[in-house]
């Protein structure tokens, strides 16, 4: 296991941040840890990092215990924190040198041209951090946090305040590494998710309301089949609740109606009941469980418990 | 710590810092060695350095203090402390790492007024009739002093992520080591008490340096003082985890 998290409270003062959390990231994994802002995630990271202890609980990092084996899991780690602390006076091979030697990295240069070239820094390698963009500074963070080749990557929000087009490169550069490591990363943008990672951790409020692969969280949720549907003709909503198994009906544009179903042949059911009226069926479509969607009903009733 | 030490001595360099420090000290002491009327050398009609030395305690409670604020409330103000205690460095390394960097610039403020040594030197009558004893003890015991500073400095920094804070906390808690403590000893009232007090302030240990003796325990004293401010430093770095 490269993160074993075992019942995790931090608590600020009188503030709940994290409560009582548990879960494992095995060797390899790319986990998206999802959440809306003050979730917790932040929390969450810097516990993994040593840099704050947990109020309660254990956390392990490749078998070290982040309180006991400080020295140790910090060996093992990179991380990039959230918004990107830079000492914005220092040369780009300045600092990722200053990195790369706090890390016990043997051989510097080479090292740090290694590094250079992997996260492309090469056109801005004698610049000063300062006079760097904010795309580039991130590859700057990346490159930081992988300079000690760490087998674990912690990044909170990587891509947050980026342009569109350096999101799609930072994300790039995430998938190219997370075939050598394990990588947790943080975010509150669900497409990330759906476009880097294995597995999701929904965190809300402190607590983890979700924790499974994408695929399973999207088909599970609840049951529910969305079909999608068009016909060429007016239909009454209580005609629609009449098919086997339907639950709910919304008209969402001009005779096209979202049906939400409880069984996995609700589709078939709504061609059988169009057949059977001579309804002209112009579209007929079941719709994922986007995540977005899955997001909002998680977090959104915990709030209201 | 050497890591840290290298990378603090290289963004003095970088920042001038270094630079300001060495010449400010070199021109305010030259100001009132050889300048202002009646504190130069050629006034007192002797050929010491002891103008330099009675000055150089306060310019350096200003020059030291300024080096040093920075040291952590600028890792903390940028958020770099994150990226720095998520390595593998223990607590105890970053901070003496970037406390002897401080004191090697305490150091080498101190080697360019070498030259008005030399110039006493010349002038002394016949030349070369200077305290040598007292005056190499006087620069031993401004070094230790500088280092007390530092440590002083290096704490007030570690309390506050405010550099202006810093600064005045880091020289009030200066002066008060360098002349309250040493004023009590001359309250009439207090008698014994007075003196024992004393004992306690920066200046006692410094001017006994300055008379050329070197004297073991006032060197522990020095040694001590920093030490005790170095943990309290570290007491302070810590209570993030509290």
């Amino acid at each position: 296991m490269s993160i074993e998290v075992q019942q995790i409270t931090k608590k600020y003062g009188e503030q709940l941040a994290v409560n009582d959390i548990s879960f494992t990231i095995s060797k390899g994994e790319i986990v998206g840890f999802l959440g809306p802002n003050g979730a917790g995630k932040s929390t969450t990271m810097k516990i993994l990092t040593c840099f704050i202890p947990p109020s309660s609980g254990t956390a392990r990092v490749c078998g070290f215990d982040t309180g006991d084996n400080s020295l140790q899991v910090r060996q093992k780690v990179g991380y990039l924190p959230e918004h990107n602390p830079l000492y914005l006076d220092m040369y780009v091979k300045e600092y990722l040198a200053f990195a790369a030697e706090l890390g016990g990295v043997n051989k510097v240069r080479k090292r740090v041209a290694e590094i250079v070239d992997l996260t492309n820094l090469g056109r801005e390698q004698h610049k000063k951090l300062k006079q760097l963009s904010k795309g580039y500074r991130q590859r700057v963070g990346l490159a930081q946090a992988m300079i000690h080749d760490p087998e674990v990557l912690i990044l909170d929000e990587p891509t947050s305040g980026l342009d569109p087009n350096q999101v799609v490169e930072i994300r790039d550069l995430i998938k190219t590494l997370g075939k050598e490591k394990t990588i947790m990363l943080s975010t509150h943008i669900m497409q990330e998710v759906e476009a880097i990672c294995d597995r999701v951790i929904i965190i809300d409020k402190g607590n983890i309301v979700a924790d499974d692969k994408l695929a399973n969280l999207r088909n599970n949720r609840q049951g529910s089949v969305i079909v999608r549907v068009q016909f060429g003709t007016r239909v009454t909503p209580e005609d629609l609740l009449t098919i086997q198994g339907c639950m709910s009906a919304k008209e969402t544009g001009e005779n096209t109606w979202k049906l939400e179903g409880n069984f996995d042949g609700f589709r078939a059911a709504v061609s059988q009941f169009a057949l059977g009226r001579n309804l002209e069926v112009l579209e007929l479509v079941t719709e994922k469980n986007s995540l977005e969607e899955i997001f909002r009903t998680l977090t959104g009733h915990v709030g209201h418990l | 710590m050497w890591v840290i030490y290298k990378k603090e001595i290289r963004s003095f360099l970088s920042s001038l810092i270094a630079y300001v420090v060495m010449v400010v000290f070199l021109l305010a002491t030259g100001l009132f060695m050889w300048i202002i009327k009646g504190t130069t050398v050629f006034d007192l009609g002797v050929a010491s350095m002891q103008v330099m030395f009675d000055i150089a305690p306060y310019i350096f409670i200003f020059l030291v203090s300024a080096v040093t604020m920075r040291s952590f409330s600028e890792e903390r103000r940028l958020g770099t402390i994150e990226t720095l205690t998520t390595r593998p460095v223990s607590d105890m390394g970053i901070i003496m790492g970037k406390y002897l960097a401080c004191v090697t610039l305490v150091l080498f403020a101190l080697l360019p007024t070498l030259v008005y040594y030399y110039s006493v030197h010349q002038l002394g009558d016949p030349v070369g009739n200077v305290d040598t004893g007292s005056m190499w003890g006087s620069y031993f015991g401004l070094l230790w002093l500088g280092a007390a500073y530092a440590s002083i400095g290096i704490f007030a920094s570690a309390v506050t992520d405010n550099q202006i804070v810093a600064l005045i906390l880091s020289m009030a808690v200066c002066l008060f080591f360098y002349m309250l403590i040493g004023m009590v000893g001359d309250i009439k009232a207090l008698d014994s008490i007075g003196k024992s007090v004393e004992w306690f302030g920066l200046d006692y240990h410094y001017d006994s340096l300055s008379r050329g003796v070197l004297d073991t325990r006032d060197v522990l004293y020095f040694a001590s003082f920093s030490a005790l401010f170095i943990w309290f430093t570290k007491l302070v770095f810590e209570s993030r985890k509290w």
